[in-house]
């Protein structure tokens, strides 16, 4: 590294103030509107991304995981006739009504699944057991919404569709796109929950033995029962974020916010940048006047971005770092994952030698009105 | 003797058409090693053009100008660095050291341009500043140095490279005169016992004497002057002063 580039950007320590904060300003908008948007998709459709189910058996024309119909759950003794099929397990996702101690009424979502196999099952428990799911009406909640479903915690009892339920576990981060919460139980108590007759279900998740071909089982599966949609895990992901990506205010204004704010992002690193690099304009004409090379100025100021680069990176991380936390307890997630950090850094950077590769031009003309100007 | 500089028929016209300004009119001009020349001239006349033709650092738009021998008129603009580089120390009214860096370290800057080592190029900027007489005040940055001990500074990072010519715009215009005359005559002894050439555009009438030989223009043309004392006189009689 030069000594000019090191030496420069600390020199003046407002204009070092002024370059950071625009950095760090922009990054952590980037952060925040990314993180919504990722944290949005994650929410969306967090259920079936930790499902652990390869495929998704629904009745005809469902499009998205939260907006099934029922259908027989026969179904299920063809699906498992079908080779490469494991395991065959019933799941319920449907909505249903909370009964408040106080008398009012939420929405929530009964999610009942198979408590043997487990797939589409709770994650994140933070007390409780799906074990304890076994007893006769018993549910898991997710702390986030204790405030929302007017309980305290494990051991609280209340109603849902009539019947009662009682809180033996809670689970951390489980969030619900929609205003309805997710409520965990077996599938034998989603049945009753969510009104399913004995012999109905929701869903059948398809685990494959192991090494199969998920698109030929796929394939197989839709051949031996005509009467039902097969998706493979992936498809249902996606069927469901942009369900509700499109579909609603929400998910467009969060996927606007993403692109807007990169955008933004870029044009303040950008001025940013630029300004800094123009403020040392007449060193790099100086320069060119002692005999430097035009490689010697772009170097100079390319190593003067990376610097301001980096120290606006860093911050923003840690700035963006207690955002993406504090968003934990928060009604709308905020994601940092580490792709998304790395990801920045190389954004971060690319911006950065972008912009002062726009003032390079600016810098490398040399104009002798300047140079020799007193 | 061979000539350092030797300028020939050149002109300058910044911008096209309607908006074209001519700056320097065909204009002749040698300077050989030992020579401080001095140029004079009202303001606008044209004289940081000349002296920026003859840093390579501006292109003529015609004539040709040969620094050490060598053409540079029409050569490519990516030899130019080097040329500058090899021949040519600047000195501004402006100082012009980066602020940054302390005066050793800007000096090094220079010396490491030529290619210098980290350590050989901080041996050599400390002997340059105690050349200009600043050993002591190496470590400190421009914004604590006076006018006068910024432009020795600047002198030494123009002198780091050996250069065989010095160019120098309205060096002491911005010194007190004790100081301006400090600067001219680091300058002159340069051009006397180093066989250096040393141009030095300047209005300022207390220096006039340094000068070996004076040339004057007005309105983008070079007229030689007759040397003596009737110099800085006849200035003064045009107005021409500090
Ligand atoms: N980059 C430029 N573009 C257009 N015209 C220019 C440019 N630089 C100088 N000129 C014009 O060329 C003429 C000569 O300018 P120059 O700077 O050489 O004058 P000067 O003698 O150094 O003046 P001063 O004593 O004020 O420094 C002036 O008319 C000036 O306006
Ligand atoms: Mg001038």
């Amino acid at each position: 590294m030069t000594t000019l580039a090191w030496k420069n950007p600390f020199h003046d320590k407002v204009r070092l103030a002024v370059t950071l904060t625009g950095i760090v300003f922009a990054l952590v908008l980037i952060i925040v509107q990314f993180g919504l948007f990722l944290g949005f998709l994650d929410t969306t459709a967090n259920v079936v991304v930790r499902s652990g189910v390869d495929l998704w058996l629904t009745a005809p024309g469902v499009p998205h995981v939260n907006g099934a119909a029922a259908f027989p759950e026969k179904r299920r003794y063809k699906a498992l006739a079908v080779d490469g099929v494991e395991r065959v397990e019933r799941f319920a996702l449907q909505f249903s009504q909370w009964k408040l101690p106080a008398g009012s009424q939420e929405s929530v979502q009964v999610t009942g699944f198979d408590l043997d196999g487990g797939m589409g099952g709770p994650w994140n428990i933070i007390a409780g057991s799906i074990e304890d799911l076994r007893g006769e009406d018993t549910i898991i909640v997710d702390q986030l919404y204790l405030e929302k479903l007017g309980v305290k915690g494990v051991g609280d009892s209340i109603e849902i569709n009539q019947r009662r339920a009682r809180i033996v576990g809670l689970t951390q981060g489980i969030r619900s796109f929609t205003t309805s919460p997710y409520v965990y139980t077996s599938f034998k108590n989603g049945q009753n929950y969510t009104l399913l007759k004995e012999d109905e279900t929701y869903f059948l998740l398809v685990k494959a033995k192991p090494g199969v071909d998920l698109q030929k089982l796929k394939a197989d599966l839709r051949t031996a029962i005509p009467d039902v949609d097969v998706f493979t895990n992936d498809e249902m992901r996606d069927r469901t974020q942009s369900y509700w990506l499109f579909t609603t205010g929400a998910g467009v204004t969060t996927l606007m916010g993403a692109v807007l704010g990169l955008l933004v992002g870029i044009v303040v690193v950008a001025q940013t940048i630029y300004s800094a690099t123009v403020d040392h304009i007449r060193e790099f004409g100086t320069l060119k006047a002692m005999g430097a090379r035009n490689s010697y100025i772009y170097r100079i100021i390319i190593e003067q971005a990376l610097i301001s680069a980096t120290m606006g990176y860093s911050l923003a991380l840690v700035a963006g770092w207690f955002v993406a936390k504090s968003s934990e307890t928060g009604s709308a997630a905020i994601l940092l994952p580490p792709e998304m950090a790395v990801g920045l850094f190389f954004l971060a950077l690319a911006m950065c030698i972008v912009a002062s590769v726009f003032s390079i031009r600016k810098a490398t003309a040399i104009d002798p009105a300047m140079v020799f100007k007193g | 003797m061979e000539p350092l500089i030797e300028v020939r028929n050149v002109t300058k016209t910044y911008g096209t058409g309607d908006s074209a300004v001519t700056a320097l009119r065909p204009t002749d001009l040698t300077v050989l090693p030992g020579e401080v020349l001095l140029m004079c001239g009202p303001s606008g006349s044209g004289k940081t053009t000349l002296l920026s033709i003859m840093g390579a650092i501006l292109s003529a738009t015609s004539g040709s100008v040969k620094l050490l021998g060598q053409e540079i008129v029409g050569i490519k603009e990516s030899r130019l660095p080097d040329i500058r580089l090899a021949n040519i120390g600047f000195i501004f009214q402006g100082f012009n050291l980066f602020p940054a860096l302390t005066a050793l370290e800007n000096v090094e800057v220079a010396l490491t341009l030529k290619g210098l080592s980290k350590s050989a190029a901080r041996k050599r900027a400390q002997e340059l500043l105690e050349q200009v007489g600043l050993a002591d005040r190496t470590k400190h940055h421009p914004a604590d140095l006076s006018g006068g001990q910024k432009q020795r500074v600047a002198i030494a990072r123009a002198l780091a490279g050996d250069p065989k010519i010095i160019l120098a715009d309205e060096p002491t215009a911005a010194l007190d005169s004790q100081s301006g005359q400090l600067v001219m005559e680091t300058l002159s002894t340069l051009a006397r016992d180093r066989g250096r050439a040393v141009v030095i555009v300047t209005h300022d009438s207390r220096v006039l004497h340094y000068g070996t030989r004076m040339v004057h223009i007005a309105d983008g043309r070079l007229q030689e002057q007759a040397h003596g004392a009737q110099q800085s006189h006849q200035m003064e009689h045009e107005g021409v002063t500090a």
